[in-house]
């Protein structure tokens, strides 16, 4: 909710940065996130209420984190893409046929005779390629990113399950389960992988000439190009971090699950678009907030898992998980609104 | 009102000239299989081993869900490799597809080429079942495989795996494992709950738990994929940090279930699966997995089916029984598959 910094002062600090207002604006991050943080507490305190120890273990913790990971990596890039205004509905798509091409039976023996690390970079460069190839179709080929990226998600779909013979691979080099699917001190390497991203992201958005072009683009466009902004260079790279994000996403999932398949993603952009939605980034663009993203996918994860200690069917999940995006999105309207008055 | 009684004229060209050239197509082609058929014309004698003696030539449409995971696509291909066995069997397969309006469109494209039999595996029995009727009324015999019409008549066959018989073999199985321990806790891993293949599972789980007195403690749905499989798992066992056994209703996704578990390193209960995966008959068979059986859901169930259509367009009927029919209904056993009898079962195993 980057609310209290009406549009036009934040183009003006696109074009001319200065130091005091970057210090500004990290203090309004805590600040807007407010309303984030306190349903995140009331959450965890419905848990420890309603499940005890079970909640508050170190390791059930750690299970919220690692089920949040892949979801959270995916909605770093989403972010971005909804901060230009933009959406990317073949997230899901695009991480299956990265998980689907990084697993087929030559990739792995392949990565079996070199090193593993030939497995996660397959996906990744799979991810950005077909997150280039939405770029380039929505920035120079003026396609609108909802029919580019719905059509995305047909056809990279449709091509993991020929590449896959819809069949789920199985990973058996053990080098990569080891290194992505192990811990370091505890710490599963999937949810090291979700802060590094996430740091980076905070980074790349609120730090870097990177960021402050992917804002003035999202706040208005034709301002932005007249500011010297390479418009469609810059729209195409954001898909092309997208599709980064969901192959680095791919290789997680396919840690957690030791498999590639045609399947893996399934209905995962829905998921990504609402924790985006409410971290407090605006559909209509010009705004985002990476800390507000995260939280929204911690707030689902965590929601999840505390249904479950309790025995509750999915389908009361479902109604809970409609109502918080909505009272989510209700409540930062009302803080909108209050501060666009003071 | 307009568009109603637009509508059937439409349908009635499309029809007349479907027919046509169905005609013009058949006519084509009678000439050479037709002394074949006049040869082995025993087809209308049934007797008992001579069904995989060449036939007359028939034509069998063949309608199933998208395959989008392990198990119906591995029901798609034994059928089309059983037709490809049968000189005498012309498969004509329609898309997989999991929205029913395509698929009742499919039924409807195959009663107008005037099939001798559909093989349907309906994404939603009850939803296809008026258009099986329409073809059943054309004069073509509908198997029905794995999913029931909501009413018997709108079929001349139907295969079925069992699946309330999987969750009481499962619960049977739990049941004489466990041996009457008090306060067992036993977890379920479903796959998507709103089906009725579900729900009958779950139901015939509970009901043979209850016979030995044991329930279901902790119950996490997934969706019949890897990736919901583990969500599900990893959250179930944080949920129940205790646990005798595992029901998970499908192997496919017991493959992310089984991830779920490696990741938590727990193995203080067994898990038995359902399916009948080579995946988890493997697992079985190493006998150092938490896996201990998996109850067999046959994915040769639509290859079946397709032998059976070709028998009754033929006029056959099934061998070593005396009735002069194919029987009304087929249920397939739900065996279960441990280490012990895993050698006889893996052969029929799918590829997950």
């Amino acid at each position: 909710m980057s609310i209290s910094t009406p549009p036009k002062l934040e183009r003006a600090q696109a074009v001319v940065p200065r130091r005091s207002a970057m210090k500004w604006l990290l203090d309004a991050g805590l600040r807007r996130n407010l309303g984030l943080i306190l349903a995140l507490v009331l959450l965890c305190a419905l848990g420890v209420l309603t499940a005890g120890d079970r909640f508050a273990d170190s390791n059930n913790l750690m299970t919220i984190l690692r089920l949040a990971a892949v979801t959270g990596v995916v909605s770093i890039g989403a972010t971005f893409v909804i901060t230009i205004a933009g959406i990317d509905l073949s997230v899901g798509a695009i991480l299956a046929l990265a998980a689907v091409w990084a697993t087929t039976l030559s990739g792995q023996a392949f990565a079996e005779s070199t090193s593993w690390i030939f497995m996660p970079l397959t996906a990744m460069l799979i991810g950005a390629a077909a997150g280039l190839l939405n770029g380039i179709l929505i920035a120079y080929g003026k396609v609108v990113s909802f029919i580019t990226t719905l059509a995305m998600m047909a056809a990279a779909r449709g091509l993991a399950e020929i590449i896959s013979d819809k069949k789920t691979q199985l990973i058996t080099v053990d080098g990569f389960l080891q290194a992505v699917g192990g811990e370091v001190f505890g710490i599963p390497v999937i949810v090291v992988i979700f802060v590094v991203v996430a740091v980076a992201g905070w980074v790349l958005l609120n730090r870097t000439t990177f960021g402050r072009r992917t804002f003035a683009i999202g706040g208005n466009p034709e301002a932005a190009r007249l500011a010297g902004i390479k418009v469609q260079r810059h729209t195409a790279l954001v898909y092309t971090l997208a599709g980064l994000c969901a192959g680095i996403g791919a290789f997680m999932l396919m840690a957690r699950t030791t498999t590639g398949s045609a399947t893996h993603g399934t209905g995962l952009e829905l998921d990504v678009i609402a924790a985006v939605v409410i971290g407090g980034t605006l559909l209509s663009g010009g705004r985002g907030s990476i800390f507000g993203t995260v939280l929204g996918v911690l707030i689902f994860s965590a929601l999840t898992n505390i249904f479950t200690l309790n025995n509750l069917s999915l389908s009361v999940q479902l109604v809970a998980k409609g109502a918080i995006i909505v009272i989510a999105v209700l409540i930062q309207r009302q803080l909108a609104i209050r501060q666009s008055r003071t | 009102m307009s568009i109603s009684t637009r509508r059937p004229r439409r349908i009635l060209g499309a029809a007349t000239l479907l027919a046509a050239s169905a005609l013009v197509l058949s006519s084509c082609v009678s000439n050479s299989p037709q002394p074949s058929s006049e040869g082995s014309a025993t087809g209308n004698v049934p007797a008992a081993g001579s069904n995989t003696e060449e036939g007359p030539k028939v034509t069998i449409g063949f309608s199933v869900p998208a395959a989008d995971h392990g198990f119906m696509a591995a029901m798609t291909d034994l059928a089309v490799e059983t037709a490809a066995e049968y000189p005498d069997v012309e498969l004509k397969v329609a898309e997989g597809t999991n929205d029913v309006s395509v698929q009742i469109s499919q039924v409807e494209t195959m009663i107008n080429d005037q099939v001798d039999a559909i093989v349907l595996l309906p994404f939603d029995g009850a939803a296809l079942t008026q258009v099986a009727q329409k073809a059943m009324d054309a004069g073509i015999p509908v198997i029905n495989v794995d999913r029931e019409f909501s009413t018997a008549q709108s079929s001349r066959v139907t295969v079925l795996g069992d699946n309330y018989g999987v969750g009481v073999s499962a619960g049977d199985f739990i049941c004489a494992e466990l041996d009457g321990k008090k306060d067992a806790k036993i977890g379920e891993i479903p796959g998507i709950d709103s089906l009725p293949l579900t729900q009958e599972r779950s139901q015939g789980f509970k009901d043979a738990l209850a016979k030995c007195g044991m329930e279901v403690s902790n119950r996490v749905a997934a969706e019949f994929t890897v990736e919901s499989g583990e969500r599900a798992a990893s959250n179930l066992l944080q949920a129940a940090p205790e646990l005798d056994a595992i029901w998970n209703h499908d192997d496919d996704q017991g493959v992310g279930v089984l991830a779920a578990i490696k990741a938590a390193d727990r193995d203080e209960f067994f898990m038995v699966g359902n399916g009948g995966s080579a995946n988890m008959m493997r697992e079985i068979q190493s006998g150092d997995s938490v896996v201990k059986a998996t109850t067999v859901y046959p994915a040769y169930q639509a290859a079946d089916g397709v032998r059976i259509a070709r028998l009754v367009a033929q006029d056959r009927a099934l061998g070593d029984l005396l009735d002069i029919e194919v029987p009304r209904e087929i249920v397939l056993y739900a065996a279960v598959v441990t280490a012990e009898n895993v050698e006889k079962y893996l052969p029929t195993a799918f590829e997950s």
